[in-house]
């Protein structure tokens, strides 16, 4: 798979950069793939933590961190290594210690698992945010509307809609990372 | 939240741009230059006889030392910074100061007499040295934790303490303009030591202020 994925992977996100979303969704899509077997396997007796919130810690950390990928270097060992840094995070949280070598995410092939079927709690991701932030972020993300239908449906100014979006998933991110201590 | 909703929120936060690392290490470089360089002139300023040592290959060789120190440094800071980026080969870099150090004190030992290598190493001014390089140092120290929150230092403890041996390359070249021993034996003993107090306090300021 690698030489192949490398190659897409890193033209989807360098198109993202650009701004292109649907390369973006694209490419947080596959990366969710690579990312959810390794957490399922390294997470899968007893630690409590829930698979796909590692994968959605990792989304989030690759988001709030892509300008860390220089574009003329390889996307995957710089996702393997945010991943990595973010399931070993969740075992220090719990005090304890967990070996995770590279070659965990060479093994895994990225189409086979999909995510849990299960509805997962809307409540808890977006609890902790500010009312505003809240229905924005809610608005795109489960109602799945567009900035402009989110600033229309909400009376906002479309640059008012960007920002509370961008802070919200911010605070999202830093949320993950306190709530299991 | 399901992962696929999660997916498109983040996608429509894609077309804000993004400001690149290297945006953020010069923003900090430049902050920290102005911050030591005023630290610096308001407390024990440039010796008064700097424009005959000038001329001199000692005193030179001291800023040739520290300012390799910053820029090898810096250079595997923003390696360390991103994820997957750092490999062992990036960390050697950090071995470029050390080298150049212990070549000149090759080239000292041969020129001087035994009798005044202690004297030399010990010089005269080895506790404004051990104290001034940390405060000159700090406040970069500082600059650069503020700019490597910015990063994904994957081992924060690690980059941390190389952004104290950054802040302690710029504030050692800037004590170096003060300090009369210019022996590169007086260097290796009291600006490392220095240069390592203020690697301890940025790998304690990593720990403790770089996780994400």
């Amino acid at each position: 798979m690698s030489a192949d994925h490398e190659t897409r992977l890193a033209g989807l996100l360098r198109a993202a950069l650009d701004g292109d979303e649907t390369a973006y969704a694209e490419f947080l899509g596959l990366v969710a793939a690579l990312v959810r077997p390794v957490a399922r396997r390294k997470l899968g007796a007893g630690i409590g933590t829930d698979p796909e919130d590692i994968v959605q810690e990792t989304l989030l950390a690759i988001h709030l961190k892509r300008h860390t990928w220089r574009s003329d270097a390889p996307v995957m060992p710089w996702v393997y290594a945010i991943a990595r840094y973010k399931i070993i995070d969740v075992y220090r949280r719990r005090g304890g210690r967990v070996e995770l070598d590279i070659e965990d995410f060479a093994e895994t092939l990225p189409a086979q698992a999909s995510e849990a079927a299960s509805e997962r709690d809307i409540g808890r991701a977006l609890d902790g945010l500010a009312a505003g932030q809240r229905r924005v972020v809610a608005a795109i993300s489960v109602e799945g509307r567009s900035i402009s239908e989110t600033a229309q449906a909400l009376g906002m100014k479309e640059t008012a809609v960007r920002v509370a979006l961008h802070r919200g998933l911010a605070a999202i991110a830093a949320r993950f990372g306190r709530s299991e201590t | 939240m399901k992962t696929s909703n999660l997916i498109t929120a983040l996608a429509a936060d894609a077309a804000r741009p993004v400001v690149p690392q290297s945006r953020y290490w010069l923003a900090a470089a430049l902050a920290a230059v102005v911050v030591a360089a005023i630290v610096f002139f308001a407390t024990i300023g440039p010796r008064p006889d700097i424009a005959a040592a000038a001329g001199t290959p000692r005193f030179l060789f001291k800023f040739v030392v520290t300012l390799a120190l910053a820029g090898s440094a810096l250079f595997v800071l923003d390696r360390l910074a991103r994820p997957g980026a750092a490999r062992r080969g990036s960390l050697g870099w950090l071995l470029a100061a050390p080298a150049l150090l212990a070549a000149a004190i090759g080239v000292e030992l041969l020129t001087q007499p035994e009798a005044q290598w202690q004297m030399l190493a010990v010089g005269k001014n080895s506790v404004v040295c051990l104290t001034y390089i940390p405060v000159i140092g700090i406040g970069p120290l500082a600059l650069f934790i503020l700019a490597l929150r910015r990063g994904a230092p994957t081992r924060p403890g690690l980059a941390g303490l190389v952004a104290g041996f950054v802040a302690g390359g710029i504030a050692a070249t800037l004590y170096a303009a003060h300090c009369t021993d210019d022996s590169p034996l007086f260097v290796a003993t009291w600006y490392t030591l220095a240069v390592a107090m203020l690697g301890a306090a940025g790998g304690v300021a990593g720990r403790l202020f770089v996780r994400w």
